[in-house]
């Protein structure tokens, strides 16, 4: 069987990592038209291209259906419980920058740190009769960090897109988004909370710790990496 | 006997054991109302609960544990004094610790009786210690009153302690707190500019964006306010923050740790009730022929772990087995049948045992 190289299947993220390799002397490419999502390797031999969305590609990774992938850091987070076990991080690709935040409404003139949000989480349950909620879609990650910083009182909501927008719809009182520039946060009047951000994501390549690897893989493995001048 | 076995004569063992200290043995719905339930547990059970909806019933949780329901069953009965005992599985999803299993037995006793809080702490800690004696475990204790007494004694305002004991079972807020009330930890950049803005009368709201949000105006306002007198509010002194650090980090045999908790109250009297709870507590339990010399006392056990508990805090450890999760654990927690009472209370003190622990200690001999 050949090794299976899971990339994202559209965007900007699919055209960077077709970049990325391209510049390492192994050519990606699409197979046949714009549309469909399966693709060739040209520049080592043995492999095969699979094309996903970026948020299955932890999963496929995991579950080792597929042997590298790129995806986000943060993806890979937030989806994969004990995340050292299932995958191994082989390189940063140097694009897909995004930061994981906490944003408030900028309204909010009293609150510029975790610090304040949990006193400001308190004084709302008190007021409200319910916690403070804030949307997201990384519940593993906020959970947790909040969790490390001792925050209480708060409530995470799911919400799978234009969680921006959940303020201003009175469904959450923050939330907790990947931002690469700010822009979408400014332009719902939010601000991001604390000097650090959550978790500092990037599009990296990762190797399955959980496939099977045949001989043939194997060799393959060692030949891409060899092309893209990584240690396994 | 197959495991399954063994693990069902384990709980029938202790369940026989409890009930003839005197417990009624009491069955518990695996599925309890979320909405009453989960916002008494700390964020890391509530994250951790299955939830489901029930057309009828509405949001409903496998239960996280049992004592909350307990409570709330004898809350609504009012009977005291009273003793239970219980015995079925407890869910959580185990997504930060996924080589546990997300569902395990838990055998438990629970003992509500306010006439005599210290010797109730000993009846429940003597009873576990005999039911799981041979085991060669390790008992830690602690008592977070002690910790609670020290911060309600600080030279501080009423709000500072309320948010100190907020965070009494959060160690990482509850130093981040201190640090600030003491003086240690900046301000955010710009505050002290903003509430100097806020206290000349400025509209410090006008140019800070649309209102957006449930929380309004008046909340920030009101929030200004508290951030605007706790300015002017001289810090914590450096010797008192030094006295709660002791309490916190004290790790000593029983015998030890109440000498040293005596010493303390010296320059701290408000602690001074407390620590006679524990020298009391100890005395109880020597009389029930307990080894107090070999018992470990920690001035924060039982911080991260058991939110609801407010009073004695133990649990038994596998000391040759640091991999494994406490054995049994138990508390009092006196405040939770307040906050469940609708206006009663009654003290109360209970733990469990994770019987699946017990036999596979039994069968490594």
């Amino acid at each position: 069987m050949a090794l299976k190289l899971g990339v994202p299947s559209k965007g900007r993220l699919m055209d960077k990592t077709f970049d990325w390799f391209g510049a390492h002397g192994v050519t990606l490419e699409k197979a046949g038209s714009e549309r469909e999502y399966s693709g060739r390797i040209e520049g080592v031999p043995g492999c095969e291209l699979v094309l996903l969305s970026a948020g299955e590609i932890p999963r496929e990774l995991a579950q080792g259906r597929i042997h590298l992938g790129v995806t986000g850091t943060d993806l890979v987070r937030e989806k994969l419980a004990h995340w050292e076990q299932s995958v191994k991080e082989l390189t940063p690709l140097g694009f897909g920058h995004a930061d994981l935040v906490i944003a408030v409404p900028k309204a909010w003139v009293d609150v510029e740190t975790l610090d304040d949000l949990d006193a400001v989480a308190a004084a709302f349950r008190r007021r409200h009769g319910h916690r403070l909620r804030i949307a997201t879609k990384y519940h593993r990650l906020i959970r947790e960090y909040l969790r490390e910083q001792g925050v209480a009182d708060y409530l995470l909501v799911d919400s799978q897109g234009a969680t921006e927008g959940t303020v201003k719809n009175l469904t959450a009182e923050a939330i907790a988004d990947i931002t690469s520039s700010g822009e979408t946060l400014r332009a719902n009047h939010l601000k991001v909370l604390g000097a650090e951000p959550v978790h500092r994501s990037q599009a990296t390549l990762f190797k399955s710790r959980k496939a099977a690897w045949s001989e043939a893989e194997r060799g393959a493995l060692v030949a891409m990496l060899e092309a893209l001048g990584l240690d396994g | 006997m197959s495991g399954d076995q063994a693990l069902d004569a384990e709980i029938v063992r202790i369940s026989e054991a409890f009930r003839a200290a005197g417990a009624q043995v009491v069955d518990l719905p695996v599925l309890q109302p979320a909405e009453t339930l989960l916002d008494l547990y700390g964020e890391d059970i509530r994250g951790r609960a299955y939830t489901t909806r029930d057309p009828l019933a509405g949001e409903l949780v496998l239960r996280p544990d049992f004592t909350v329901p307990v409570v709330q069953m004898h809350m609504a009965s009012g009977a005291t004094p009273a003793r239970y005992a219980y015995a079925g599985k407890v869910f959580r999803t185990q997504e930060l610790d996924s080589d546990r299993p997300p569902e395990h037995d838990q055998v438990g006793y629970e003992l509500f009786d306010g006439s005599d809080p210290v010797a109730a702490d000993a009846e429940v800690f003597a009873l576990f210690a005999e039911v799981l004696s041979g085991l060669h475990l390790r008992a830690a204790t602690g008592d977070i009153g002690v910790l609670m007494a020290a911060v309600r004694g600080l030279s501080a305002p009423d709000y500072r302690k309320a948010a100190l004991v907020r965070h009494i079972w959060r160690p990482r807020r509850f130093r981040a707190l201190l640090d600030r009330y003491s003086g240690r930890a900046p301000m955010p950049p710009g505050r002290m500019a903003l509430l100097e803005r806020f206290r000349r009368g400025d509209d410090v709201l006008a140019e800070a964006g649309p209102m957006i949000g449930l929380r309004g105006p008046e909340e920030i306002r009101e929030r200004l306010a508290v951030l605007a007198a706790d300015a002017e509010q001289p810090p914590l002194s450096a010797a008192e923050t030094d006295l709660l650090d002791q309490i916190v980090t004290l790790r000593e045999t029983a015998p030890m740790a109440l000498e040293r908790l005596r010493d303390i109250a010296v320059d701290m009297p408000a602690i001074t009730a407390a620590v006679a709870r524990v020298e009391a507590r100890l005395e109880a339990l020597a009389a029930k022929g307990l080894d107090v010399d070999a018992l470990d006392f920690e001035g924060g056990y039982g911080r991260t772990s058991m939110e609801y508990y407010d009073g004695f805090v133990f649990g038994f450890y596998a000391a040759a087995r640091p991999d494994l999760p406490p054995v049994a654990t138990g508390g009092r927690y006196d405040a939770l049948t307040r906050a469940l009472g609708g206006g009663a209370e009654i003290p109360a003190v209970g733990g469990v045992i994770r019987p699946a622990l017990v036999q596979a200690l039994r069968e490594a001999g």
